[in-house]
């Protein structure tokens, strides 16, 4: 990754400016013509670095109020396979292998599912245990609560535009 | 736009005018199809407008509308985890009548970007981002320190899924 794409991708923080122009408007806050601000996202996407470029949307103000993290306890061995089939269902969205840490938290296999209603997101998690073989083992359900936060990630400090609108 | 959601905020969303189930179908489609891919041209939401039937003006329209009622959070590049500098998820246990307060410290902080209340023993768990897994690392010691509470660092070690955008039932809602 460049410094331009850093500098980029931290203007970008506060979202693509809605008006007609917005990778002029972008440009011009980078000191960068229009062209390389639309050439530098196509090759971050090629790359992989950016694993989207698009509507970032709330579910919860969609409607959305069910969200659950799901997790399970897999054995090592066993946890690439069930990855790779909890993350071919659609109703999954993230799906991550993370650390257990004993005793107090014992899961190994992470993923989101985002539902209207509670049920249908427990019918929805039982489904996935089967049809990843997760039946027999140990998981928890975390709904979540309150928002106390939620914004995109900040990889450096942020530019000055980003921290004027925060204090606006 | 609103950067940040605290509780009183999420009601204000909730009374600025567009509900969910007043949203139109140009509304959906906004949300639902160009959650990947957005047009990478000069004129984005001018092609938006051609694709969807809709003027240009509209279209800026409807996402300002979406933006202002916290439905939209940006426009932007998510970041496929650990590209950019390092992340992990932390969870900490904290006693009921503490965690306002606990959430606000670890909300304060400018690294952490997510931070919700869920339903279990630990129940706050926020992202941390940073440029480098060492101010990660220091991030988590000074909100352990200034909370006198344990954090969990469980950093990612294997995605399946990245964020790749989610199917809207809009229509349906």
């Amino acid at each position: 990754m460049t410094p331009l794409d850093r500098e980029l991708l931290a203007a970008l923080e506060g979202g693509l400016p809605l008006c007609s122009r917005p990778y002029a408007a972008l440009a011009e806050r980078l000191g960068v013509p229009e062209a390389a601000v639309l050439e530098r996202l196509r090759a971050l996407q090629a790359s992989g670095a950016v694993s989207r470029f698009g509507v970032v949307v709330r579910h919860h103000e969609l409607g959305y109020r069910a969200n659950a993290m799901v997790v399970w306890d897999v054995p090592d061995a066993e946890v690439e396979r069930a990855g790779a089939i909890l993350s071919g269902l659609p109703f999954v969205t993230l799906c991550y292998r993370r650390p257990r840490r004993l005793p107090v938290w014992p899961y190994n296999l992470f993923c989101m599912i985002h539902g209207h209603a509670r049920e249908a997101v427990l019918d929805q998690v039982a489904a996935a245990s089967t049809a990843a073989g997760l039946e027999g083992r140990a998981r928890d359900v975390l709904f979540s609560g309150r928002r106390f936060k939620q914004r995109g990630a900040r990889y450096g400090a942020a530019p000055r535009a980003e921290r004027n609108h925060e204090a606006a | 736009m609103t950067d940040r959601v605290q509780s009183a905020e999420v009601q204000s969303a909730e009374h600025s005018g567009l509900r969910a189930e007043r949203l139109t179908p140009l509304h959906w489609a906004l949300l639902d199809r160009y959650q990947r891919d957005f047009p990478l041209e000069d004129r984005p939401f001018a092609r938006i407008a051609e694709e969807q039937g809709a003027s240009e003006a509209e279209v800026l329209e409807a996402y300002r509308g979406l933006a202002a009622a916290g439905m939209v959070s940006r426009i932007g590049a998510v970041v496929r985890p650990h590209r950019a500098g390092w992340s992990t998820l932390a969870a900490m246990a904290v006693p009921p009548e503490r965690l306002d307060a606990v959430a606000a410290l670890v909300t304060a902080r400018p690294e952490v970007n997510h931070n919700y209340e869920r339903e279990h023993a630990l129940n706050l768990w926020f992202v941390v981002t940073a440029e480098s897994r060492a101010r990660v690392a220091a991030v988590l010691d000074e909100i352990a320190a200034e909370s006198g509470l344990e954090v969990l660092d469980l950093p990612l070690e294997r995605a399946f899924r990245v964020d790749l955008g989610f199917a809207l039932q809009g229509g349906a809602a």
